[in-house]
C-alpha cells in the first residue's frame, strides 16, 4: 500500500529526513517510535503532503502511484489520512458541518455524488457512538474549546468518518488520560480491517498496549535505525532512547 | 465640463427651501448647516480623518439633488432585499420618496413611520425640538450637508416600557431615473426607557446608474434601552455611500451596530458613540469582504463621558484584488470616566498582493483608572490551519472560503436575529464564491 524509498526531506534547507525506507501492506500496523527531534512528525507530515516539507530525495508511492507534486486533499480523497498532534480550531463551523463538508468533497473529487443527509447523519451517530462522543458536541465549532482529549477523539472521529485505506495517527496518545486512551484505541480497532494500514506515531509504549503493531521501527536522526516486532516497544520502554542514541544497536 | 456640486448645492438649497415649511424652528438649523457647509466645501484629502478617502469626483459629478418622480418597483422585484423570511416593518423610500406600497409602519403605541411626517406634524414637535439634531456633528462637513437638506427619512420613537416589537427594516432603493443621484436620508431614532428595537437598514440600487447616498441617523437610548442595529452595505460597484451615524446612550443602555460591508463602489462609515451615564454598552462590530477596487472605510468614535462603561469594537476584514480599506478607531475616555473598560480588535486578511488596508487606533485617555486595549493584525491565511483542512480532502478554494468564514466568526456571534445571521452567512458564501454543501 505505501511504500517510501530512501526520502529525504526537510524544511528550508535542514535535512530532517535522512533516507527513510519504510513498507506497509495492507492490514497492518506500524508503530514508529523515536526520541524527540527524530523526525517522527515530519515523517506524517510528508507522507500527507504538507507543503512545509520539502522532499529532496527518494520517492513516496502510495498504491504504486508517486505522491510527489499530489496535494494533501488529493491523498485524501485517495485515502490517506492523518490524525494531528494539535488539531486546528475552526470556529463557527459544527463538527457535523465540516464532516459533512469533507466527505462531499472527497465523493466529488470520486465522481460519486454528495451523500443523502438521513444516510450522513445516520453514520455520523454511528461514528459518534463508537468514540462515545456526545450529540451535543457534534453541533460544537470544531476544534473550539475541545479539552485535548477531546481533540484527539475528534480526530478518531473524523478518521472513523472518511474510512481512510492508510491512517496516520500523529502522537494521538499526547494528552490523553488513560480512559480516554482506551475509547480512542478502542475506536482505531474497530475500524481496522484486512482492507486498511495504521501507521502509529508515538513517542511512548503505552498507546501500543491498546493498538498491538506488528512492525515497530525506531527513528533516530531522520533515519529508521531498527525495526523489530511489538516486543521493541517493551525493550525500548525498558532501557530508554539513550540505549539507541549511544549507537549500541547495529 | 466638470460640475462644481458644492455650488450646485449651495443654490439647490434655496429651491430646497421652497419644498419646505421654513417657519418650523429646525429651519434655523437646516440653514446653520447650510452655512457651516458653504464655509468648509466638501472634505479633502488633506484632512486627516479623510486621508484615506477621496470624495473628490463626487464633488465634480453632477449629480440630480432632486430626482424626478419615479416608478415604484414591483415587490417581486426588490423581494430579495427584504427580510422576507421574518414578519417586520418597512419603511422603504424610492430615489429618496417614501413608499406607503412597499411599507408596513405603525402608530400602534410606537411610531414606526416617516421623519417627513415628523417635521410636519405638531404633535411630534416635543420630540424633535428634544433630539433632532441633538447628537449629529454641527461641524462634520457631510453632516451639515445632510441636516441642511434633512427632510425625508425613517422616524421611529419607542416609548417607556414597551414590550420589544418585531424588528424594523429601513430601505433606500434607488431606481436609475437619473444618470447620477445624490440621496440624503436621514434618520431619527428614540428608543425610551426600558424599551428594545432591532432596525436593520440597507441601501440598495437597481441600475447601475452612479449613486451617491450621504446618510444621517441620530439613535437615542434612553436608561436600559436596548438597540440592536444592522447595516447591510451590499449594493452595487456603482453605488457610493457616506453614512453618519451618531449614537447617544444613557446609564445601562446597550446599543450595538453591526456593519456588514460587502458591496458598493466607496463606502465610509463614521459611526459615533456618546456615552451619558454609567453601566452603559456599547458595541461596535464590523465584518467587510471586499474586491475590484471596492473601498471601505470605517471611522469610528466612542467617547467615554460617565464613570463604569463599556465599549467593544471588534472589525474583521478580508481585501482582495485592488481593493482598499481603512479602519481608524477612536476612543475617547475622560478625566470622570473612571473604571472604563474599551476593547478594540481589528484584524485583517490580504488575499491580494495589490490590496491594502491601513489601520489605526486612537486613545485619548483622561481618565487613570481604566482598562483600554487595542489590537490590529493584518496577515494571510493560518497556513497549519488550511493544511489541516486540505488533508481532510477540502479543496484549497473551499478551504480557503471556510477559513475566512471562521474568521468573521466572532463578529456574527452577536448578530440575534437567526433569519439575519443565516442571511448574512450567505451573503459571506456568496461572496468568498464558494459553496459550502451545508447552510453557513
Amino acid at each position: 500500500m505505501l511504500k517510501i524509498i530512501n526520502l529525504h526531506a526537510g524544511v528550508e534547507g535542514n535535512e530532517i529526513l535522512n533516507g527513510i525506507d519504510l513498507e506497509v501492506n495492507a492490514g497492518e500496523v506500524h508503530a514508529i517510535m523515536g526520541p524527540n527531534g527524530s523526525g517522527k512528525s515530519t515523517l506524517a507530515g510528508v507522507i500527507a503532503g504538507k507543503e512545509d516539507f520539502e522532499v529532496t530525495e527518494g520517492q513516496i508511492l502510495f498504491e504504486g502511484e508517486d505522491l510527489e507534486d499530489i496535494a494533501p486533499e488529493e491523498r485524501a480523497h485517495q485515502g490517506i489520512f492523518m490524525s494531528f498532534q494539535y488539531p486546528v480550531e475552526i470556529p463557527g463551523v459544527t463538527v457535523t458541518n465540516f464532516m459533512k463538508t469533507a466527505i462531499n468533497e472527497s465523493r466529488k473529487a470520486r465522481g460519486e455524488n454528495e451523500m443523502p443527509a438521513n444516510k450522513m447523519l445516520k453514520k455520523i451517530r454511528e461514528k459518534a457512538e463508537l468514540l462515545e462522543i456526545d450529540r451535543k458536541f457534534l453541533s460544537r465549532s470544531l476544534n473550539q474549546g475541545f479539552s485535548g482529549g477531546e481533540k484527539k477523539r475528534n480526530e478518531i472521529f473524523q478518521m472513523a468518518m472518511l474510512e481512510p485505506k492508510l491512517a496516520i495517527l500523529d502522537e494521538t496518545d499526547s494528552g490523553l488520560d488513560i480512559d480516554a486512551l482506551r475509547i480512542v484505541a478502542n475506536g482505531v480497532n474497530k475500524l481496522k480491517s484486512k482492507d486498511n494500514a495504521v501507521i502509529v506515531i508515538t513517542h511512548y509504549q503505552r498507546l501500543l498496549d491498546y493498538i498491538v503493531p506488528d512492525y515497530v521501527h525506531v527513528l533516530n536522526e531522520g533515519k529508521i535505525v531498527k525495526s523489530g516486532t511489538k516486543e521493541l516497544a517493551l525493550e525500548l520502554e525498558e532501557k530508554g532512547y539513550d540505549w539507541i542514541k549511544n549507537g549500541t544497536v547495529v | 465640463m466638470a460640475t462644481d456640486l458644492k455650488e450646485k448645492l449651495v443654490s439647490s438649497f434655496m429651491a430646497f427651501e421652497n419644498k419646505v415649511d421654513v417657519d418650523h424652528p429646525i429651519h434655523d438649523i437646516r440653514l446653520g448647516a447650510i452655512k457651516n457647509f458653504e464655509a468648509k466645501g466638501f472634505p479633502t484629502n488633506k484632512e486627516e480623518a479623510w486621508k484615506y478617502t477621496s470624495l473628490r469626483k463626487f464633488a465634480k459629478t453632477n449629480f440630480s439633488v432632486f430626482p424626478k418622480k419615479s416608478k415604484t418597483p414591483e415587490y417581486r422585484d426588490v423581494k430579495k432585499y427584504f427580510l422576507h423570511e421574518v414578519d417586520t416593518y418597512k419603511i422603504v423610500f424610492i430615489d429618496g420618496v417614501y413608499s406607503s406600497f412597499l411599507s408596513e409602519t405603525t402608530h400602534d403605541g410606537v411610531d414606526v413611520c416617516l421623519m417627513s411626517a415628523a417635521l410636519s406634524k405638531p404633535m411630534y414637535r416635543p420630540v424633535v425640538d428634544v433630539y433632532f439634531n441633538k447628537a449629529a456633528s454641527k461641524d462634520e462637513q457631510m453632516t451639515s450637508l445632510n441636516t441642511a437638506f434633512s427632510r425625508e427619512g425613517a422616524y421611529i420613537y419607542i416609548p417607556k416600557n414597551k414590550a420589544p416589537i418585531k424588528p424594523i427594516e429601513i430601505l433606500h432603493f434607488a431606481t436609475g431615473t437619473e444618470a447620477a443621484l445624490m440621496l440624503q436620508p436621514r434618520n431619527l431614532i428614540i428608543a425610551e426607557e426600558n424599551s428594545e428595537l432591532q432596525v436593520i437598514e440597507r441601501h440598495q440600487s437597481l441600475t447601475d446608474n452612479e449613486i451617491l447616498t450621504n446618510c444621517v441617523t441620530e439613535i437615542f437610548a434612553a436608561e436600559n434601552a436596548i438597540v440592536d442595529y444592522y447595516k447591510v452595505q451590499n449594493d452595487r460597484h456603482t453605488a457610493s455611500l457616506i453614512d453618519n451615524t451618531y449614537i447617544s446612550q444613557k446609564a445601562k443602555s446597550t446599543v450595538k451596530v453591526h456593519t456588514f460591508s460587502f458591496g458598493g463602489k466607496l463606502t465610509r462609515n463614521n459611526l459615533n458613540y456618546y456615552q451619558h451615564g454609567s453601566h452603559i454598552d456599547s458595541t461596535l462590530k464590523g465584518v467587510t469582504i471586499i474586491g475590484e477596487k471596492q473601498h471601505v472605510d470605517h471611522h469610528t468614535l466612542v467617547h467615554h463621558q460617565e464613570p463604569d462603561s463599556e465599549s467593544h469594537q471588534d472589525y474583521k476584514g478580508i481585501y482582495g484584488e485592488k481593493s482598499t480599506g481603512v479602519f481608524n478607531g477612536k476612543i475617547i475616555v475622560d478625566k470622570e470616566a473612571q473604571k472604563t473598560n474599551a476593547f478594540q480588535q481589528n484584524n485583517n486578511i490580504l488575499i491580494s498582493d495589490k490590496a491594502t488596508i491601513n489601520t489605526k487606533p486612537q486613545l485619548e485617555i483622561f481618565a487613570d483608572d481604566v482598562k483600554c486595549s487595542h489590537g490590529c493584525t493584518i496577515g494571510q491565511l493560518d497556513k497549519d490551519a488550511m493544511f489541516y483542512l486540505q488533508s481532510r480532502g477540502i479543496p484549497k478554494k473551499e478551504a480557503t472560503a471556510l477559513l475566512m468564514y471562521a474568521f468573521t466568526d466572532d463578529v456574527m456571534d452577536s448578530v440575534r436575529l437567526p433569519e439575519l445571521k443565516n442571511r448574512i452567512n450567505n451573503l459571506i458564501a456568496e461572496k468568498l464564491g464558494v459553496q459550502m454543501g451545508f447552510d453557513l
